[in-house]
C-alpha cells in the first residue's frame, strides 16, 4: 500500500474481482491519499468501538447483525461499491499498525475484527459464504453420499440436542480437524469421530471465523516487526503520528465550548454535583469541599470538566479556606487561570474524556480518575449507595467493573439514577453531565414568565 | 526445546497443592531409597523425549526449591533428582527457550518465554463428587467410591480415543484420591489454550455449585451421540447396579430429598415423597429399597414424559449427577499448568503414582497400591534384583507397573514419534527439491 498527496487515486484492478467481505490475506497494492489513510482509519475505528459496546453489554448474536450493519452502514458506505471495498480495506490495514503495537492493543483488535467478521459473515447469503469459505482455499471435502448415510442417524441426534424437533439432517457437512472449529466442539454442536468434526452448512460461520483470527493474529506479529524495524522510523514526519494517535483517540465531541445544559453558576454548584455529576467529578468535588485542596491531576480533571462562570473564584473559595489568599494568588491561581486559557499559551484545555480518565493513575493523596477502575469494591459500593443506587442496580454495575467494562458501569449507574436508558454509551463525563440537565430540566415544569 | 521440571515460581505456573505436610510413610530416608534404586528415570526421560533423545525445554517442577529446571539427558535428571530428593515432582510444557534462562528473555512487551509443546492433560478428583458419595468425605476414598474414578476412565477413554481420535493415553492414580490423564499424541501436545478449553467443554456436563438443585442440565429433545453413548455403555448400568449397593441414595429421607430436588414437576415430587415417607419401615435391604424406588421414580417419569420438555431428560439427568466424570476444568485449559509426575510419591499417602490400566481399570484397587515403606521392606527382605528388565520383574511390587508402562503406553508413543520425525524429515527434503523450480 502506498500513501500519496495526489489527488488521484487508482484502484488496483484486484478489488474488483475481490467479494463484498474481503478477508485480508495480503496487503493490496493501491495507492491511498495521506487525508484517506486517517479518515478511513477513524471511521472503522468508529465501528469497531460500536461493536466492542455491544459485546460488553452482552448483546444476542442475531443483536450483533443488527448492530455491525447499522454501525457499517453508518460509518463506512460510499457511493459506489468499489470505493467501499477500498475502504474496508484500507482502514483495516492502516488499524492494524496502529493496534499490533503492544499485546494489549493486538488483543482488543484481534477480538473486534474477528466479531466484526462474524456478523458481517452471517449477514451473507449462503451461496456467497461458500465462496468464502473457498477464497481461504481450506481444503475441506464435503460429506455425501454412503458416508453421510452412515452419520446421517447421530447427525440427526447432535441437531436434536439442540433444540430441534425433527431428525432431519442438512444437503451438506464438512469434515473439518476438530481443532478448527473448537467453540463448535465446545458446545458438543458437532458430531465428532476419530478427530473430525462433521460441520454443517449452517456452521460455517464458526470454520471462517477461526481461520480469520488465526490468520490475523500471525499477521499482527509481522506487521510488528515490519513497525518497530522498518516503518516508524522512515514515516516519522509522516504516517507515524497519525499511527500512535490513533490508538488512544477519543471519537466524541471535545465539550470545550459551553452550551445551554453545560452553564453551572457557583451558588448551584452544590446542588448540582450531586444531581447531574457522574461519579468521578463528584468525588474530587466532594474532596475538595472537604479538604480545601485539590492535587494537579484532581485540579486538572475537575477543573476541566467544570465550566463555571467564574472559576477562579470557585477555586479561590476553597483553596484560601486552607492556604489563605496571599499564598493561593502566588501559588495557584496562575495554574488555574492557565487551565482556562486566560494565560499564557491560552489553549482553552479541552476537558478529558473518559479513556482519558481511566488511564491515570491516582497515587497517595489523589483523588482523581476513575472510580469504577480505581476505588476498591467496598469502597465503590458505598459510594454507588450515596447516589441512590438499590442493590439490584449495583450488583449489575460491579458485574462490569468486575469484567473491566468501566464506561459501561457508569452508563448503568446513569441508567439507574435518571430511570433511562442511556444507548450510545458514557463515554465523557461532560456528556453525563449535559445528559443528565437535558433530563432534569424536561422533568421541572418551566418557570412562569 | 526444552521441557522445564519446574519448581514452581508462582506467577508464570499453576500448581495444585504446593507445600504438602511429611505423613505416615513418608519420610526422607525412604524417599532417598526410592530415588536411588526404583524411580524409573530413563522410562521417564524417554517419554519426556518424544524421540529427540533430549528433553531439554521440558518444565519440570520438584517442591523444594523454586527454580525451573530443565535436563539435557536422562543421567542429568536423574542426578538432580537424586540429589534433591523433592517430596514431589511436576511436569510442565516444553517452552520456546530454555526455562533456566527466561528471565534474560523477558525484557520486550512481547513474552518470548512461551509454551510450545504439552500434553493434553485431565485431572480427576474424587473430593468434586462429595456431594454424591454418602460412605467418605474429603480426603477419604474407599472400594464404594472409588467406582466412580472408575466409571470415569472408561468415559474419557472411549471419547479421547473414539471421538477425538487418540491414541496415545496414559491414565496414572494421582496417589490419593484420583486420576490423572495424560494424552500424549504429537496433536495432542501441539493443541492451543483455546483447543484445550474446547476439549474440556466438550467433557463438561456438571455444572454445580451450591445454589441450584439441578446441577445437571441436558436439554434438548436428544442426547448428543458422545452423551447417548456413554450412557447406554456406562453410566445407567453403573447406576442401576454398583452404585445402588454401594451408596444407597434413595434409603433415607435426606438422600432422596436430593434427588426429588431435581425433578422439576411438583406433583410427581408429592407423590413420590409420599409413598416413600410411608413405606420408611420397610424390611427390605438399603439397596433393595433405592433399586425399588429408582422404579418407581422412573415410573412416574415415564407417564408425564410427553406433557414437559424437562421432565423427558429427569432420568438421565438423576443418572448423569450420580455417576458422569467431573474433570478439573482449569487443569485441561492452560499449557502451563504443572501435573503431577508419574512414578513419584505421594506425600500424603506414601504411595506411587502407578499407571492404571484403562481397559482393566474394574480391576485397579487404590487402597493396594505399593506405599513406600512396603517397597523399602521389599529390598530389604534381600535378594530382589533391582534390575527392572529382568523376567522376574513381574513379581516385584513396582516391576509390574514399569513393565506396563513401557509395553503399553511408551514403546507405541517412541514408535509413533519415530514415524513422525521420519515423515517430517521427507516433507522437507521434497520441499527443498521444488523450492529450486520457479
Amino acid at each position: 500500500m502506498e500513501v500519496i498527496r495526489s489527488q488521484k487515486r487508482t484502484v488496483s484492478n484486484d478489488v474488483v474481482s475481490t467479494p463484498t467481505l474481503p478477508l485480508y490475506l495480503t496487503a493490496p497494492h493501491m495507492e491511498v491519499r495521506l487525508e484517506e489513510f486517517e479518515l478511513f482509519a477513524i471511521d472503522r475505528l468508529r465501528v469497531l468501538k460500536g461493536v466492542s459496546d455491544g459485546l460488553a453489554r452482552a448483546r444476542n448474536p442475531n443483536e450483533m447483525d443488527d448492530l455491525v450493519e447499522t454501525l457499517w452502514k453508518e460509518h463506512m458506505r460510499l457511493s459506489n461499491v468499489s470505493e467501499m471495498i477500498n475502504k474496508d480495506i484500507i482502514s483495516h490495514f492502516v488499524l492494524r499498525l496502529v493496534y499490533c503495537r503492544s499485546d494489549e492493543l493486538k488483543k482488543w483488535f484481534l477480538s473486534m475484527e474477528t466479531a466484526l467478521f462474524r456478523h458481517r459473515f452471517r449477514l451473507k447469503k449462503i451461496e456467497e459464504q461458500r465462496a468464502i469459505v473457498g477464497e481461504f482455499g481450506l481444503p475441506y471435502k464435503a460429506v455425501i453420499g454412503a458416508e453421510l448415510e452412515s452419520l446421517k442417524e447421530r447427525l440427526g441426534l447432535v441437531a436434536r440436542s439442540h433444540g430441534q424437533i425433527s431428525s432431519d439432517v442438512e444437503n451438506i457437512y464438512y469434515k473439518v480437524p476438530f481443532e478448527e472449529v473448537p467453540d463448535l466442539v465446545a458446545s458438543r454442536r458437532v458430531l465428532l469421530q476419530k478427530g473430525f468434526a462433521f460441520v454443517a452448512g449452517t456452521q460455517l460461520v464458526s470454520l471462517v471465523v477461526t481461520q480469520f483470527r488465526s490468520h490475523l493474529s500471525k499477521a499482527l506479529i509481522l506487521t510488528n516487526r515490519k513497525w518497530t524495524t522498518t516503518i516508524r522510523e522512515r514515516e516519522k514526519d509522516r504516517l507515524t503520528p497519525i499511527v500512535e494517535a490513533l490508538s488512544t483517540s477519543y471519537l466524541g465531541p471535545d465539550y470545550s465550548q459551553s452550551n445551554e445544559y453545560a452553564d453551572i453558576s457557583l451558588k448551584d454548584i452544590d446542588q448540582v454535583s450531586k444531581s447531574s455529576f457522574p461519579l468521578c467529578m463528584r468525588h474530587l468535588f466532594e474532596k475538595l469541599r472537604e479538604d480545601h485542596h485539590l492535587k494537579h491531576g484532581g485540579r486538572m480533571q475537575l477543573g476541566l470538566f467544570l465550566k463555571l462562570d467564574d472559576a477562579l473564584a470557585f477555586w479561590r473559595e476553597e483553596f484560601t479556606k486552607k492556604v489563605g489568599s496571599e499564598r493561593f494568588d502566588k501559588e495557584y491561581a496562575y495554574a488555574i487561570r492557565h487551565n482556562y486559557g486566560k494565560e499564557g499559551k491560552r489553549t482553552d484545555y479541552t476537558p478529558y474524556a473518559c479513556s482519558k480518565i481511566i488511564t491515570s493513575a491516582p497515587g497517595a493523596g489523589d483523588h482523581h480518575g476513575c472510580p469504577y477502575r480505581h476505588f476498591s469494591e467496598d469502597n465503590l459500593k458505598a459510594a454507588l449507595s450515596r447516589m441512590g443506587l438499590s442493590s439490584r442496580g449495583m450488583e449489575d454495575v460491579m458485574d462490569k467493573v468486575r469484567n473491566r467494562h468501566y464506561q459501561l458501569a457508569c452508563t448503568l449507574t446513569f441508567e439507574a439514577v435518571y430511570g433511562t436508558s442511556c444507548d450510545t454509551g458514557i463515554n465523557h463525563p461532560n456528556q453525563y453531565f449535559e445528559e443528565s440537565q437535558k433530563i432534569l430540566k424536561s422533568k421541572t415544569p418551566a418557570a412562569p414568565v | 526445546m526444552t521441557r522445564e521440571e519446574t519448581e514452581t515460581s508462582g506467577e508464570d505456573m499453576m500448581i495444585d497443592d504446593p507445600k504438602p505436610k511429611i505423613e505416615n510413610d513418608f519420610n526422607v530416608h525412604y524417599l532417598r531409597i526410592y530415588y536411588g534404586n526404583l524411580f524409573p528415570y530413563t522410562d521417564i526421560h524417554k517419554w519426556l523425549s518424544y524421540g529427540h533423545g533430549t528433553c531439554l525445554f521440558t518444565c519440570l517442577s520438584f517442591f523444594l526449591s523454586h527454580s525451573l529446571k530443565s535436563f539435557k539427558n536422562a543421567s542429568l535428571m536423574e542426578a538432580a533428582i537424586k540429589s534433591n530428593f523433592p517430596y514431589k515432582i511436576d511436569i510442565g510444557a516444553v517452552y520456546s527457550v530454555d526455562p533456566d534462562k527466561r528471565h534474560a528473555y523477558a525484557q520486550s512487551g512481547t513474552n518470548l518465554f512461551t509454551p510450545v509443546e504439552r500434553e493434553l492433560v485431565f485431572d480427576i478428583d474424587i473430593t468434586d463428587y462429595d456431594d454424591v458419595r454418602y460412605c467418605c468425605s474429603g480426603a477419604d476414598v474407599c472400594s464404594k467410591c472409588w467406582p466412580l474414578m472408575t466409571v470415569a476412565i472408561k468415559v474419557i477413554d472411549t471419547s479421547l480415543r473414539e471421538d477425538f481420535g487418540f491414541k496415545h493415553i496414559l491414565w496414572v492414580f494421582s496417589g490419593r484420591r484420583g486420576v490423572h490423564c495424560w494424552v500424549c499424541d504429537a496433536k495432542a501436545r501441539r493443541l492451543t489454550n483455546e483447543q484445550r478449553s474446547a476439549v474440556a467443554e466438550y467433557f463438561r456436563v456438571y455444572k454445580g455449585n451450591e445454589n441450584n438443585a439441578k446441577k445437571v442440565d441436558l436439554m434438548g429433545h436428544s442426547l448428543h451421540p458422545f452423551l447417548a453413548r456413554s450412557y447406554v455403555d456406562f453410566l445407567k448400568s453403573f447406576f442401576e447396579g454398583e452404585l445402588q449397593a454401594t451408596q444407597s441414595i434413595f434409603s433415607s429421607k435426606e438422600k432422596y430429598e436430593k434427588i426429588l430436588g431435581m425433578i422439576t414437576d411438583e406433583d410427581i415430587q408429592a407423590d413420590l415423597r409420599g409413598k416413600w415417607e410411608n413405606s420408611a419401615r420397610s424390611s427390605l435391604s438399603e439397596e433393595a429399597t433405592s433399586l425399588l424406588r429408582w422404579e418407581q421414580l422412573k415410573k412416574a417419569l415415564q407417564s408425564k414424559r410427553n406433557k414437559a420438555l424437562s421432565l423427558r431428560t429427569c432420568v438421565e439427568e438423576i443418572v448423569f449427577t450420580f455417576t458422569y466424570p467431573r474433570i478439573d476444568l482449569e487443569v485441561s485449559k492452560q499449557m502451563n499448568h504443572l501435573l503431577k509426575a508419574p512414578f513419584c510419591v505421594h506425600p500424603k499417602t506414601g504411595r506411587v503414582c502407578v499407571p492404571i490400566d484403562p481397559n482393566n481399570c474394574d480391576e485397579f484397587d487404590p487402597l493396594a497400591v505399593p506405599t513406600l515403606s512396603q517397597l523399602i521392606e521389599e529390598i530389604n527382605s534381600g535378594g530382589l534384583k533391582m534390575d527392572v528388565d529382568d523376567d522376574d520383574s513381574d513379581s516385584s511390587l513396582l516391576g509390574k507397573s514399569i513393565k506396563f508402562f513401557r509395553s503399553s503406553f511408551l514403546e507405541p508413543l517412541l514408535k509413533s514419534c519415530k514415524e513422525e520425525i521420519e515423515s517430517s524429515y521427507k516433507t522437507k527434503i521434497a520441499k527443498t527439491k521444488d523450492s529450486f523450480s520457479w
